[in-house]
């Protein structure tokens, strides 16, 4: 062990998330100031805050890997590209956000500090190269989390959800943990990379390994909401605020993906052929229920925790093919997954008013009559789920399944479209919903103009990026070459 | 200005016009779409004609190359490009010219309609499409103009789009077609496997290389390649020129409003197959199989599709069986080798075939949407511009000296007399005995309508109509007791005049330039040694004027006359004769024979068509609901529902139940995957 020096630390490597705490805790105390009539101010420093976020993750941007703190930390292009995505992710969700946490006593400071918190254990996840700091940023995450699904806590429904959240997460944690514990014991290092050295090196020993594997994808599954360890999310979608739900079910997912990278793809390679059989499970079981329980759902906030566990399923097939193409396609699908599932749940917010959710599929009835470019921003969304062409979660699917089937697993993807086609069925009745039933409610829309302004750009993009998925998909597989083994 | 942009401005100005009338036609005034389109097809018409003065006048070279390539797909370009020739330059003029006139005179005919836009729109469109029909160097474009020339006069037919004749017309005409370019479409692909290449001029030029190739259609039955080809491509020509027995949509094409039925059902539409054929000359001189089944299927369609004409009393229904005959003729003369005697009849016929549609369409207009020639009569009086250019169309189509008629059809039946085919002497025959027929149908007609008494003042109009040429919403129609008919405006009459004077003039001062001098050379072939038809006739050619003379001692000029002659007994002296020769074929069933038109509908429509449709409907219950529907759509989807309700049905809400799928779940990973391990160590 080397001793530790200001230099070694090199802890200009972290600056995005270093800067993002000293912003948390700044709004913080700010807020403690601050009335409720003045709340606004914390959203746009919050605002500001991510959108700096940001520019430091861009103006870092470097093809290189940069270690820090003593390895433990890496800014590499996955770690970089993911961020910039879980920071967009968030800021979306605030955007759309901010009228419905308003009219529901959530706009205060708990929202931005624990998102903000949130999104430091998201970005910690993707650049930590050590089981611990994996670990850290994990449960920074969840803890946010629980707290933030019961913010609505005169809501018996969101304390519910967090309660179930809160007690399944700490189980899947304590599994997680416990399969790190075993490989740290047959390899004796945390390191990722140490990690990774010695499997190649053949000094690991194979059952310890694979049953430490085990709990990791046991503990990794919950996080993704991969079946059977998805229980928690249909539960924990409803009964959250859907902006909490928004969150879950957008940057998590970047996060989750890069977390899993460092864990499968970097430090455990060499025991691929375990774990992905195992992922394989995952996947179509996700495919199989996610798709076909959400068929049989009435409120859409369920729908969409169902419809994302199927999306999990798509991105484990990605995973799980483990070649350069296979963890691009499932890099492309986290990303453009979490810009459709902002918007879909922001479209949720949108029609949502006090006293009124907006949650249920019949609510979307004839929206076409009320307010046609929003019922057509929901038809994209629907029909980017769905994977029809042109939108982009078609060339999602499309690169998962030319991975597929470059590796010959032509049943595999067989079983990916069947599904789909279920799948096309409970996002279409929302569009049939939409465009050719009459409205029952009627009436106006109160969204702000941000949040529309916004959302028609999220929507629009899915379109456009559709069209040329091509720069999107080339710059994450450049990302994925130069962090997979960077050879430090 | 260089020669290529005045190519390009040619077809591009007419759908200009089409666009700005059809897109913006809600948005603009009458005026300005008929202004708008009436200017472009004006533009395209003088552009035409100054493209035919450079070739014809000044020896311009021809022109032959590609505009915008579409797409190339394995070393096959599929290009937009350009063939402008004397051929071409001729057909130019003389579709944008009619078109023109059209164009002026639907100013009058559709004052009224609802859609006089729309109208102009398609009008202009169909110019656009028939220019770059003409005007294509590959085959690609070719079909393309043919489909949307196709698709125009669909739109056309069902232009009065709430009559239910006029959609059963054009669904007819949509799917006879289908028929016939299904034929063409695989000629094309014929030409295209063999040959490699979808350009004219390569095309040709590989043409007698190939002369001895063979295809296999199926095994045991070798046929030449040339011969195949040929005849897949004329099957195209016989849907879109209407030839026997694709030719059952014209007639009832006369559902659609009658400028177009002038423009495209008689001008210039049903004219592409004959262009199409002398265009493809190099290919057809190859094989006299071909030419002798296109001389065959133009000498039927020529006999006896003007028996037809004799029983009408629709006046557009005469003119639309007449202008089947005058078809059948061009074909004749294609069969005979005699390509540019077709492309000369062609022209003709666009003039004076046009000139008494549009005359027909102004008595209609007189006689307030009467069709029926019965309740005429006498309009000379009322009309007397619309009599002389009618006298003057009757008389060109008769093939009266110094006409243009008799200048190309004359020459047709000289080149069939010269013709070696083994069906020439069947053709020779048709298209003699075409014209007494043709005559007196015509002069029936004439005689019927402008002269005689004024039966509409005592008649009972309405027990004459036949079922499916009215409409009792769209038109209030026929002249009462006391009414008189009117002369049509001048927007009528004046293109009435315009095309009369080609219709007399032109056959004078083009037959020696077209047929014998060298206006085609290099664009049609001829086998000079397998048929001299043409060498032949240009033997014993001595001048216009000659060549009108000598037809007093030909029986064709006798028969013609004794057609007139024996339509005016007929019909003005002694009407008891037709009365009582009508009683006789009745009698022996010729009248029904005649009245069902051969029986040809009753055997697409109640044989073919009930066929596919009983054969559809077997597919659609078995296969379709009951397969389908029944077993794999709703099958799936109730099998799917059910699992989704079971599936649903674990989300219990309970947390131990939660945790419990967690552990188990974990606890299956983890025996299967360790047991595996275990298992290989």
């Amino acid at each position: 062990m080397n001793i530790m020096t200001w230099s070694s630390l090199n802890a200009g490597v972290a600056t995005p998330e270093i800067f993002l705490l000293c912003a948390t805790c700044a709004i913080l105390l700010i807020d403690v100031f601050l009335s409720d009539a003045k709340r606004h101010i914390s959203y746009v420093l919050t605002l500001a805050a991510l959108v700096a976020t940001g520019c430091l993750l861009v103006a870092g941007y470097s093809l290189q890997p940069q270690l820090a703190f003593n390895g433990m930390f890496i800014a590499d292009p996955l770690a970089s590209l993911s961020k910039l995505g879980m920071v967009v992710g968030v800021i979306l969700m605030l955007v759309y956000g901010r009228g419905y946490a308003a009219v529901r006593g959530l706009f205060r400071g708990e929202l931005f500090t624990l998102t903000l918190c949130a999104l430091l254990g998201m970005m910690v996840m993707a650049s930590a190269v050590n089981f611990v700091v994996l670990y850290v940023g994990l449960e920074l995450l969840s803890l946010s989390l629980y707290a933030l699904v019961a913010l609505q806590r005169t809501s018996s429904r969101s304390t519910e959800a967090a309660m179930k959240y809160f007690i399944l997460g700490a189980l899947a944690s304590g599994l997680l943990l416990y399969g790190m514990s075993m490989v740290y014991g047959a390899t004796q290092s945390l390191d990722v990379f140490v990690i990774a050295q010695k499997i190649a090196h053949d000094e690991a020993n194979r059952l310890l390994t694979v049953f430490g594997i085990v709990f990791i994808v046991t503990g990794l599954g919950f996080k993704l909401g991969a079946v059977p360890f998805h229980m928690w999310a249909p539960d924990v979608y409803d009964g959250a605020p859907t902006l909490v739900s928004q969150l879950i079910g957008s940057a998590p997912k970047v996060a989750a993906f890069a977390f899993i990278m460092r864990i499968l793809a970097q430090a455990l390679e060499g025991f691929a052929f375990d774990w992905r059989s195992m992922l394989m499970v995952l996947a179509v079981l996700s495919l199989v229920i996610g798709n076909v329980t959400a068929i049989a759902q009435v409120n859409i906030k369920r729908m969409f925790a169902y419809s994302t566990i199927s999306h999990m399923g798509f991105l484990l097939l990605g995973i799980m093919a483990a070649t350069p193409g296979g963890y691009a396609a499932a890099f492309f699908y986290a990303m453009t997954y979490m810009l459709t599932a902002a918007a879909g749940f922001g479209l949720i917010m949108l029609l949502s008013r006090e006293g009124f959710e907006a949650d249920q599929i019949a609510d979307f009835r004839g929206l076409n009559k009320r307010s046609p470019w929003f019922a057509a921003m929901m038809l994209i969304v629907m029909f980017s789920m769905a994977g029809i062409p042109v939108f982009i979660g078609f060339f999602a699917k499309l690169a998962i399944i030319q991975a597929l089937v470059g590796l010959g697993l032509v049943w595999l993807a067989v079983i990916a479209v069947l599904m789909s086609v279920i799948g096309a069925f409970y996002y279409l009745r929302v569009v049939k919903v939409m465009y050719f039933e009459d409205p029952t409610d009627t009436a106006p829309i109160a969204a702000g103009a941000d949040a529309k302004l916004v959302l028609s750009v999220n929507c629009l993009l899915l379109l456009v990026l559709g069209m040329a998925p091509d720069r999107l998909l080339t710059a994450l597989t450049t990302a994925l070459q130069f962090s997979l083994h960077p050879g430090l | 200005m260089d020669m290529k942009t005045i190519y390009l401005l040619i077809p591009l100005a007419p759908l200009f016009g089409a666009l700005v009338a059809g897109l913006f036609g809600w948005a603009i005034s009458r005026r300005a779409a008929h202004c708008v389109t009436i200017a472009g097809v004006a533009v395209s018409f003088l552009l035409s004609a100054f493209v035919l003065k450079g070739i014809v006048l000044d020896g311009v070279e021809p022109f032959n190359g590609t505009v915008y390539t579409w797409l190339t797909v394995n070393g096959i370009e599929f290009n937009v490009g350009f063939l402008v020739d004397s051929l071409t330059a001729m057909m130019m003029c003389v579709v944008t010219f009619v078109s023109l006139m059209v164009h002026i005179y639907t100013i009058g005919y559709m004052e009224e309609d609802p859609g006089y836009n729309r109208f102009f729109s398609y009008i202009s469109l169909f110019t656009f499409s028939m220019l770059m029909l003409v005007m294509a160097n590959n085959f690609v474009q070719l079909f393309f103009g043919w489909e949307a020339v196709g698709l125009v006069s669909y739109l056309l037919i069902g232009f009065w789009f709430k009559r239910p004749t006029a959609t059963f017309a054009n669904l007819k005409a949509f799917l006879v077609n289908r028929v016939g370019d299904f034929g063409f479409l695989l000629g094309i692909g014929l030409v295209l496997a063999y040959f490699g290449t979808l350009d004219y001029a390569a095309v040709f030029a590989q043409a007698p290389a190939l002369k001895d190739a063979t295809v296999t259609l199926f095994p045991g039955a070798t046929w030449s390649l040339l011969t195949v080809t040929c005849i897949l491509l004329f099957i195209g020509a016989m849907g879109k020129s209407a030839q026997f027995p694709l030719h059952v949509w014209l007639p009832d094409s006369m559902e659609g409003p009658t400028p177009i039925s002038a423009l495209i059902h008689a001008a210039t539409m049903v004219t592409a197959g004959i262009f199409m054929v002398s265009r493809m000359s190099p290919l057809f001189e190859l094989s006299d199989t071909a030419l002798n089944f296109v001389l065959v299927i133009g000498a039927i369609t020529a006999l006896f599709m003007g028996f037809l004409g004799i029983i009408q009393n629709d006046i557009k229904r005469v003119v639309a069986y007449s202008t089947l005959s005058q078809l059948g003729y061009m074909t004749v003369a294609l069969g005979a080798s005699a390509y540019s005697v077709a492309v000369f009849h062609l022209m003709t016929h666009a003039f004076f075939k046009a000139l008494l549609f549009l005359g027909a369409g102004s008595v209609i207009m007189g006689m307030h949407h009467d069709q029926d020639i019965r309740n005429m009569g006498g309009l000379r009086k009322y009309m007397p511009i619309t009599w002389i250019t009618s006298l003057v169309g009757s008389l060109a189509l008769i093939g009266t000296p110094f006409f243009s008629g008799f200048y190309s059809k004359d020459s047709i039946i000289e080149a069939v007399a010269e013709s070696h085919l083994p069906g020439a002497s069947f053709a020779y025959f048709a298209v003699v005995a075409g014209v007494f027929i043709t005559a007196f149908y015509s002069f029936r007609m004439y005689f019927l309508v402008f002269h005689g008494k004024e039966r509409w003042m005592a008649k009972d109009h309405h027990a004459h109509h036949e079922a499916d040429a009215h409409d009792e919403d769209e038109h209030h129609h026929g002249l009462g007791p006391n009414d008189k008919p009117h002369e049509s405006p001048w927007v009528v009459t004046l293109p009435l005049v315009l095309l009369a004077i080609p219709s007399v003039l032109i056959g004078y001062f083009a037959i020696e330039p077209m047929l014998y001098g060298k206006f085609f050379e290099g664009v049609i072939f001829f086998n000079h040694e397998a048929h001299p038809a043409m060498e032949m006739l240009k033997e014993e050619f001595h001048g216009p004027v000659a060549m009108a003379l000598h037809s007093l001692q030909t029986p064709v000029l006798w028969l013609a006359i004794g057609g007139v002659v024996a339509s005016y007994v007929f019909y003005m002296v002694a009407p008891a004769i037709p009365a009582a020769i009508d009683r006789f074929f009745t009698a022996i069933g010729v009248r029904k024979l005649l009245e069902e038109k051969y029986y040809m509908d009753h055997l697409y429509i109640d044989g073919f068509a009930r066929f596919g449709r009983v054969l559809g409907t077997v597919f659609w219950k078995v296969g379709d609901v009951l397969m389908i529907d029944g077993l794999m759509v709703n099958g799936t989807a109730k099998v799917v529902g059910f699992f989704s309700k079971v599936t649903r049905r674990l989300q219990t809400g309970y947390i131990y139940h939660y945790a419990f799928a967690m552990i188990l779940g974990a606890l299956v990973l983890m025996t299967w995957w360790l047991g595996g391990v275990l298992v290989s160590q």
